[in-house]
């Protein structure tokens, strides 16, 4: 594990590059929990100054220190994605590995209603479900929803890495020594599938988050927890680009970008390591 | 001096040849994750191929066979580099380097003078267009006919070779595995090429298609009189089709003679062990193996590269390489056991 | 050709999971909660004035049975199917009592048209550079070119759109930033009508495939390059094929049908997009549409503009994944 991770650094800048964003990312979660002021409290500091010595990014029109709101939103906005990307995984694990290994009516089934969820339109569901919802729409609810529908084209990927471990030899030979499906899935073929769980981690990511804060933006989400999303809500329901507090804006936005690439390069270099072609390259085959 | 009277007469085949491949190395060069590695497929290889002539190359999986025709046909993609030595033809009293051409002057000679039939007819045509399309997209351009009258000669081809004309309407995928290498070898004879390159052209077929889409190659040549270079690991092929047959071990030639001469007194170790696993009919004696596997091309041995399996191995075959000389007239070997050690 | 007819019956089986699923979840997600719609829409109108008991009785009667809310769950739900079959969506709320149906139809000529004309334009470029940055993998120019597009493609669709309408709206004011066209603009058919709604869509056009071109580009970059290294294209090189003949007829020709494939999978995340970037720029479609919906909190609108765009964008997936197989003739014969 050390040394995979040592020679992505030292030969594939994407994954550097990446790596060097996540670390500041969790750098930032890390000051979140420091912050001299709660996060939900407002006209703690004199509202809309431009960014000084003393205020790095300005303060926001509603008195908050626009640094510390873009440190803690970044903790929630990042803990979402993981909170999605971690249930969602479990989901597309447990379909694609049972569909894949179990194969004819099961993988059938299990791939219709699959192709389902992948084709149907989240948003308009997002936005019925705010809809309905309304106030008990919170952080919590969201990961849950965006969960169930985020795990469809992973599980298909999984599904086929399982069907091409289903034919080879070890397969049939734990099945001959008398293993349940449970325990050579999660045993045998668990272990094949992890590296491409841990690259589409990191494109689920980014679609959630991207959903979040869409969502956010436009005020469907609990206003009360500071995202990403809910800053620039914030920032366009006070018009601050009309009003000249551009730091509100440009410092939640300049943030979501640099984390979305970071994820992106992440994702991108861990693909390239696990493409078949390039580890015969480096196996030297 | 008295002596070259002595001399044999010159044979028919020293007409100047039609390629000429002077020590010609190329090799695999892959780099990831700072991992360099070099893969030499074709090491220093120098053969010449006349008029006419069926020149056959014989060798294991992984010998290297493919990537000669690959490097000889200028057919070179990354990973693989020329890395030394030359190739040139001779089309038309002109000689055509092939590392020296730009691309399209390369074209201008392709299918006009040199053609291929690959390996693996399954997968040479086009899977989502009519083979028609085929014939045009090779042949139309090369053969400066009016279209009707380009259809005209395409079809005669095809009745030449018992094949329907219907086949330009088909899709790859209609046609049986031996119908689509007969037709492979139709496109590639259709502008009447000087030079044709198989790639293990019968491999893929069974036992009765073999036969017949020799037959139809050895009629083919017999009626254009191009030159062939034959590439197959079947020995038994080449005693069929091939006039001289050269023998590769691990990206190097190692003999080199007449088919007739090969068969009967070939002088390599690794060559006689080729001819005596073939099956004769009567004998029911055992054919003995070699031990050991192809060395990797990667890491060669040192010295000879078949020392490691050879029965005959000296000190001097694990340091040394031995040269390619002619050990009779137009009977080329490298091995020591033959010519003797170097002082 | 049987095996044609085959595929595309299991294909029409799919779509009628997919419309199945789709109608039920938004179904159970309005009915399953506390929310009653009758009440607050009762409330929301009662707030303008008073209203005598039996009024409100009979009000409340008479939105029950346009929300189709009579009887138990199960009832409710056979009413909701064949009241969508009939395309009743009942009266909408906000704009009582203009059908939703009628509402949608006004809003959807727009997203229609700005979906199809950004997806067709980021399929083009994506798949033409794609393609070539594959071939000819050594030019840097197209290099560059895929690198700027795969560096915005992970950008969220939100974002993208209020950059470009920064750019656009404050620092660099060339180009209308919201609406389908000008506001007092004269609605009947002219050539200046045609211009100032092309204008008006360049901005959230170009967000949607700046966005979606770069998926396209990396995805036929790498289809591409697969495809040179197949024994045909090998065959036709040394067949001394022209390279653009070869690029267009070999290598391209058969990377179109899992890139069709692709698109039909990827249509409900393009139709996301499509819906965000009109609620950016204030584009008259569904997304502003739906927007204003839940802000007016009008029930039903909201259910037929959730329940519409699944329909719609199954039958289109359905429709391109047909599509596919005709591009080759060894999935339509077999």
């Amino acid at each position: 594990m050390f040394t995979i991770v040592r020679d992505l650094i030292r030969y594939n800048i994407e994954f550097a590059v990446g790596l060097f964003i996540l670390l500041l990312l969790i750098a930032a979660v890390v000051l979140s929990f420091f912050s001299p002021y709660p996060a939900a409290d407002i006209y703690v500091v004199p509202p809309d100054l431009p960014p000084d010595a003393e205020f790095w990014l300005g303060t926001t029109s509603r008195g908050q220190d626009t640094f510390w709101q873009l440190m803690i939103g970044l903790r929630n906005t990042l803990g979402f994605g993981v909170g999605v990307a971690f249930l969602s995984r479990i989901l597309s694990l447990v379909v694609g590995l049972t569909a894949g290994y179990a194969g004819g009516r099961t993988d059938r089934v299990l791939m219709a209603i699959n192709d389902s969820v992948m084709v149907i339109p989240q948003f308009p569901i997002l936005v019925l479900f705010y809809f309905v919802l309304k106030d008990d729409m919170n952080w919590l609810m969201l990961v849950l929803i965006l969960s169930a529908l985020g795990w469809a084209y992973d599980a298909r990927l999984i599904r086929s890495i399982a069907m091409s471990l289903r034919t080879r030899p070890f397969t049939t030979q734990s099945v001959y020594s008398g293993m349940s499906m449970r325990k050579i899935l999660v045993e045998e073929h668990l272990p094949y599938v992890m590296p491409v769980v841990f690259a589409t981690t990191m494109n689920n990511m980014i679609w959630s988050i991207g959903m979040e804060i869409t969502l956010s933006v436009l005020g469907f989400t609990d206003v009360d927890t500071p995202t990403m999303g809910q800053m620039i809500y914030w920032a366009n329901s006070h018009s601050a680009l009309i009003s000249g507090i551009w730091w509100w804006v440009a410092a939640p936005v300049g943030a979501i970008v640099i984390l979305f690439i970071g994820l992106f390069l992440l994702s991108m270099s861990m693909n390239e390591y696990i493409d078949p072609r390039s580890r015969l390259n480096r196996m030297g085959v | 001096m008295p002596t070259a009277v002595l001399q044999t007469p010159p044979a028919p085949a020293a007409a100047e040849p039609v390629l000429v491949v002077d020590r010609l190395r190329a090799y695999y060069r892959t780099h990831a994750f700072g991992l360099d590695r070099d893969i030499r497929a074709v090491d220093d290889i120098s053969l010449t191929v006349a008029p006419g002539e069926v020149y056959g190359i014989a060798g294991e999986s992984s010998s290297g066979k493919t990537t000669l025709i690959k490097t000889i046909v200028g057919a070179i993609r990354p990973p693989l580099a020329v890395v030394g030595g030359s190739v040139r033809f001779r089309f038309g009293g002109e000689i055509r380097d092939i590392y020296a051409l730009t691309p399209a002057e390369l074209q201008t000679i392709r299918w006009r003078h040199l053609s291929c039939i690959l390996q693996g007819s399954m997968n040479v045509l086009n899977p989502v267009r009519q083979i028609r399309h085929s014939f045009q997209d090779f042949a139309f351009p090369h053969m400066g006919l009016k279209p009707a009258a380009f259809w005209q000669a395409v079809r005669a081809h095809l009745a030449r070779l018992d094949l329907d004309p219907a086949v330009l309407d088909s899709y790859p995928h209609q046609l049986s595995g031996g119908m689509r290498q007969r037709t492979t070898i139709a496109l590639a004879t259709v502008c009447t090429p000087e030079f044709i390159v198989a790639d293990e052209p019968t491999t893929a077929l069974d036992v009765i298609v073999q036969r017949d889409v020799l037959t139809m190659l050895r009629d083919i040549q017999r009626r254009l009189g191009s030159s062939f270079l034959f590439v197959t690991h079947d020995m038994s092929v080449h005693a069929t089709v091939s006039d001289r047959v050269g023998i590769v071990y691990a990206g190097r030639l190692v003999e080199e003679a007449e088919t007739p001469t090969l068969f009967r007194g070939a002088l390599h170790p690794y060559t006689q062990h080729l001819v005596a696993s073939l099956p004769r009919i009567g004998d029911t004696t055992r054919r003995a193996s070699l031990p050991g596997r192809p060395p990797s091309l990667a890491d060669p041995p040192s010295g000879c590269r078949f020392h490691p399996r050879c029965p005959l191995a000296m000190d001097v075959c694990r340091e040394k390489v031995p040269a390619l000389v002619e050990a009779a007239p137009r009977h080329r070997v490298a091995c020591f056991a033959v010519s003797g050690a170097p002082s | 050709m049987t095996a044609y007819l085959i595929f595309i019956s299991r294909r029409f089986g799919q779509l009628l999971l997919v419309v199945f699923l789709g109608i039920s979840a938004t179904f159970f997600i309005t009915h399953m909660t506390p929310v009653d719609p009758v009440a607050e829409s009762i409330t929301a109108i009662t707030n303008f004035g008073k209203a005598d008991p039996e009024a409100i009785l009979l009000m409340r009667k008479t939105l029950t049975e346009l929300y189709g809310l009579q009887g138990n769950l199960f009832e409710q739900y056979l009413q909701f199917w064949s009241r969508l079959a009939r395309g009743d969506l009942g009266p909408s709320l906000s704009a009582f009592p203009t059908p939703v149906s009628q509402i949608i139809l006004r809003a959807l000529p727009w997203t229609v048209g700005l979906m199809i004309s950004a997806t067709l334009i980021s399929f083009l470029l994506g798949n033409t550079l794609g393609a070539l940055a594959g071939y000819y993998r050594n030019s840097r120019l197209l290099k560059l070119a895929g690198l700027a597009l795969i560096g915005l493609q992970p950008i969220p669709y939100y974002i993208l759109a209020f950059i470009l309408l920064i750019l656009f709206g404050y620092v660099w004011p060339v180009l209308p930033i919201t609406g389908g066209y000008e506001m007092n603009a004269d609605t009947s058919f002219s050539l200046t009508l045609v211009l100032d709604i092309l204008r008006h869509s360049i901005l959230p056009a170009m967000a949607l495939v700046m966005v979606g071109a770069g998926s396209w580009l990396t995805g036929m970059r790498a289809l591409t390059s697969n495809i040179v290294t197949e024994d045909y294209v090998t065959f036709a090189e040394l067949g001394g094929v022209g390279s653009t003949r070869i690029l267009r007829s070999y290598v391209v020709r058969n990377a179109l049908v899992p890139q069709l494939t692709g698109l039909a999978m990827s249509l409900g995340a393009i139709f996301n997009g499509t819906v965000i970037t009109e609620i950016v720029f204030g584009y008259p479609g569904i997304g502003s549409l739906l927007i204003s919906a839940v802000h007016a909190g009008d029930y039903s609108l909201v259910l037929g503009l959730a329940s519409l765009s699944i329909v719609g964008v199954a039958i289109a997936v359905f429709l391109i994944d047909i599509l596919s197989p005709l591009l080759d003739p060894r999935m339509k014969a077999e």
